[in-house]
């Protein structure tokens, strides 16, 4: 046994002989494997004490909003007497402002229920664990398809009349399409931070772009008959 | 010579009655620390250590801990409201104007329930697209997203159910809207609404079905996730801290 050991792995290599160790590390590293020793700090008092400072102003300014501002009391319910328009909570508005454009079965029993759903199995994707940017591999095949899809969207949105969905969705398509231009060596930061972005980045954005505009125009910019007004003409 | 506050403080934490509430006792050691976090049926829920990155305010923007905050302020407050409210027609909004004009603070009471309420159900939203956005919810924290997406909903269905509850015209006719689309749902739509409102319309059945569900049932079922949700951040290995240190950046750092 004069010879160097040979510390490759192979389906012939006896271990008794030439003993070897070998690690696989597979794609899917546990933190712990990676991590080095990191500063850690005593939840007593140390996560406690910052808890309690953040909740503490938190406080204060609720406190402040609540002396400030008065919360809206409005006449006795009367079933006989129809507000126009009637308005659900701020955070239903969104929804509102689709059952104008939709049947009530899509966009109050559909559409929810498809974005609860979505929001509870993304973390059960595991496709693209190390966050790959969308654009890494394929990027002129997938920029083909982002294309066809968000066509087929701003397509579906204009038949049905939906003009202020079909806005935030052609902003971010047009911000996919700059990224897909750009690369992790372009000149403008911006558009490295773009291009490293992921598919489950762009689409989360879309919602988050289109909840956002549709509470917005649902809360400030609807008034009798569900019609368009301006808030600061009124 | 005069003892210092905190030796009377250690005093106390030493004493047998101390001990026996809290089972831990006085000291500045990480061991009494973790004592602290451990022999208590309510922080062992946490980790009794934490990365010292997860504290920077960049990495969570302590969103779950202030929406827990904005939970805190509604219970307590909505315990107060309690005692000066009748879930019946129309007490209830006669209740409201008493809260303005006769119970001392009455209306600022009521003012720090409401923007509370609209407080909690803004930072759960920015809580979730926080953890999303820094693909906090990835495996092997799967399961607390999940949690995570439960409770979104029952905050939603708590600041609903609360908006009925003050019986005026705004309260009436939003939940009115709510429950029309409720009654959209193939098949079952009218029974749901029937379920939801004790009734085929807003009446004071459905007042008293959501108080209690406000009051009671969706609060507790509140307080069981949150207790789950945060159990579980210690169970998954802690707060989420970024893409780990590799050991050859740890070692660059020095």
């Amino acid at each position: 046994m004069s010879d160097p050991k040979d510390f490759t792995a192979g389906f012939d290599s006896n271990a008794r002989k030439a003993p070897v160790r070998v690690a696989f590390i597979t794609r899917r590293t546990s933190p712990q494997v990676k991590v080095a020793d990191e500063d850690q700090v005593m939840t007593h008092p140390g996560v406690f004490f910052r808890v309690a400072v953040a909740v503490e102003l938190l406080t204060i300014a609720l406190v402040a909003l609540a002396l400030a501002w008065d919360a809206p009391l409005e006449g006795l319910a009367d079933p006989m007497h129809t507000p126009n328009p009637a308005k659900a909570p701020w955070y239903f508005l969104g929804l509102q402002e689709l059952l104008h454009y939709f049947p009530p079965v899509v966009a109050g029993v559909l559409i929810p229920t498809l974005v609860v759903i979505g929001l509870i199995v993304i973390p059960y994707f595991n496709i693209n664990i190390q966050a790959e940017s969308l654009w890494a591999r394929d990027g002129a095949r997938r920029l083909r398809i982002v294309a066809v899809v968000a066509l087929a969207l701003c397509v579906f949105l204009a038949v049905f009349d939906v003009w202020v969905a079909l806005v935030p969705t052609v902003v971010i398509a047009a911000f996919m399409f700059v990224a897909a231009r750009s690369s992790a060596q372009s000149a403008s930061r911006m558009r490295r931070w773009l291009y490293s972005k992921t598919l489950s980045f762009w689409i989360m954005t879309w919602f988050l772009a289109e909840a956002a505009v549709l509470t917005a125009i649902g809360t400030f910019f609807r008034g009798p008959g569900w019609s368009w007004v301006w808030p600061w003409r009124s | 010579m005069a003892k210092s506050l905190t030796t009377y403080l250690d005093d106390l934490r030493d004493s047998r009655v101390w001990r026996s509430i809290f089972r831990s006792g006085p000291g500045q050691s990480n061991l009494h620390h973790a004592l602290v976090v451990q022999s208590n049926v309510f922080l062992h829920l946490f980790s009794v250590k934490a990365r010292k990155r997860v504290l920077d305010f960049s990495v969570t923007w302590y969103l779950g801990a202030l929406t827990f905050g904005s939970f805190l302020v509604l219970v307590i407050t909505g315990v107060l409201l309690m005692l000066y409210y009748h879930p019946s027609v129309p007490l209830a909004y006669t209740d409201m104007k008493d809260l303005q004009f006769v119970v001392s603070s009455g209306v600022f009471l009521r003012n720090l329930h409401r923007w509370s309420a609209h407080a909690m159900v803004l930072l759960v939203f920015a809580h979730m697209f926080k953890v999303f956005y820094r693909g906090a919810y990835r495996p092997p924290r799967e399961f607390n997203w999940v949690i995570g997406v439960v409770l979104l909903l029952i905050t939603l269905f708590l600041s609903y159910t609360g908006y009925l509850l003050p019986w005026d015209q705004l309260a009436f006719w939003a939940v009115t809207v709510g429950s029309n689309i409720a009654s959209a749902v193939p098949v079952f739509g009218r029974h749901i609404r029937f379920l939801m409102l004790g009734g085929n319309l807003v009446n004071a059945n459905a007042l008293l079905r959501f108080y209690v569900l406000h009051c009671m049932i969706l609060p507790l079922t509140a307080i069981f996730f949150i207790a789950i949700h945060f159990w579980r951040i210690r169970k998954d290995g802690g707060l989420y801290a970024g893409a780990p240190t590799t050991v050859a950046e740890k070692e660059g750092e020095r």
